[in-house]
């Protein structure tokens, strides 16, 4: 059975490759949300110890919002947007055409974040899809702000099951003035990669 | 003396003697477990992700598993000259960081860490003492090997000595 661990420079290269097709979508949805340029960098597939899992996204105990997506049909596994606290605040200042940086993020705030993350995250489920033939269903957003650490142990724990590392394929987005970067992970499933492989007729 | 802060990752475990502090950072779903010897002045520390071994292919991480995870951090305490019989526990995580209505049983696996914690210290008669856990926020321990007191740092939902 595939592991996370013998993923070859092949199987490397086609969920980069899925990465950088999701994440362009994504970036243009977010570019028409806030109209300004945003970039993206050319997706980064990381393997990951556990240990190395929670010190990515700037330390354990960096304050971080992440969103959080749960995929189902062909391919199984999971999305997570993450947004470090100021460039949360000034997504959130770019939406609603505010200045204040100095702001705490309240309801209006996290539902607004919580959407752009449930845009993002469809647009590059979307393109998967499209691009496959397969069906990716993808669930409600939940959104929790806290120590990147404990969030980063949600998806870490979904592959504690299968492997000793965890898979994930990230993309970061900044606005261009630097003002927002992001995150976001595709996580998938390898029990899915097969179905990926034979739908793009490479396997 | 210099005091070393000894940092245990995910799915990892360590000991040391006093006067020396265990820590891990940012605990979500997964639970840290202290064992602590106050006659040898002894710590432990393991940071599992998982309730069962025995579920799961891959199982040779023992530090991954409450279950395997506590009978190993035990031996590896013994073996720098802890004795089981003087060891207590403290607990602190398996929160729930994300809410869905779906009945996944994979999100309540917080809860379902501190569940197969509890049942393997009380299988092998180590008491456990105090925790802090469950909640949706994460956590940051730090156990103190001089006395046994495990520091709880969070954000926005305060910090405590257990």
């Amino acid at each position: 059975m595939l592991d996370v661990e013998n993923l070859n420079y092949f199987m490397i290269d086609i969920l980069k490759e899925l990465g950088n097709i999701g994440a362009g979508n994504a970036a243009t949805a977010l570019a028409s949300m806030i109209s300004k340029r945003v970039n993206m960098n050319v997706p980064n597939v990381r393997i990951l110890e556990f240990k190395e899992v929670a010190e990515i996204l700037g330390g354990e105990e960096n304050q971080v919002v992440g969103i959080y997506f749960e995929l189902s049909g062909d391919v199984i596994g999971n999305m997570l947007f993450v947004l470090d606290m100021s460039s949360a605040i000034n997504l959130t200042n770019m939406l609603y055409n505010r200045e204040n940086k100095e702001r705490e993020l309240d309801e209006m705030d996290i539902s607004a974040i919580s959407e752009v993350g449930n845009i993002l995250a469809s647009s590059y489920a979307n393109s998967l899809s499209s691009l496959t033939g397969l069906k990716i269903a993808i669930s409600v957003p939940s959104i929790s702000i806290d120590m990147a650490g404990a969030i980063l142990s949600v998806p870490a724990i979904q592959y504690g099951h299968i492997s000793d590392h965890a898979l994930m394929v990230e993309t970061v987005f900044e606005e261009n003035q630097n003002l927002v970067v992001g995150n976001l992970f595709f996580l998938p499933n390898l029990s899915s990669f097969d179905k990926i492989l034979t739908a793009l007729g490479v396997n | 003396m210099k005091i070393n802060t000894i940092k245990v990752g995910m799915a990892d475990l360590n000991v040391t003697k006093a006067p020396h502090l265990l820590t891990t950072l940012g605990l979500g779903s997964c639970v840290g477990i202290t064992l602590y010897d106050s006659i040898n002045k002894i710590a432990g520390l393991v940071h599992v992700m998982l309730p069962s071994s025995k579920e799961i292919r891959n199982n040779q991480n023992k530090a991954k598993f409450a279950d395997t995870g506590i009978e190993e951090l035990v031996k590896e305490m013994e073996k720098i000259g802890a004795n089981r019989k003087n060891l207590i526990a403290k607990i602190a995580g398996g929160a729930q960081m994300f809410n869905f209505s779906s009945n996944n049983q994979m999100l309540n696996i917080g809860e379902r860490n501190v569940i197969a914690t509890k049942e393997k210290l009380k299988e092998l008669n180590i008491k456990l003492v105090s925790e802090d856990t469950g909640g949706n926020f994460g956590r940051t321990i730090i156990l103190d090997s001089k006395d046994g007191s495990l520091y709880v740092r969070t954000i926005g939902h305060g910090e405590k000595v257990i």
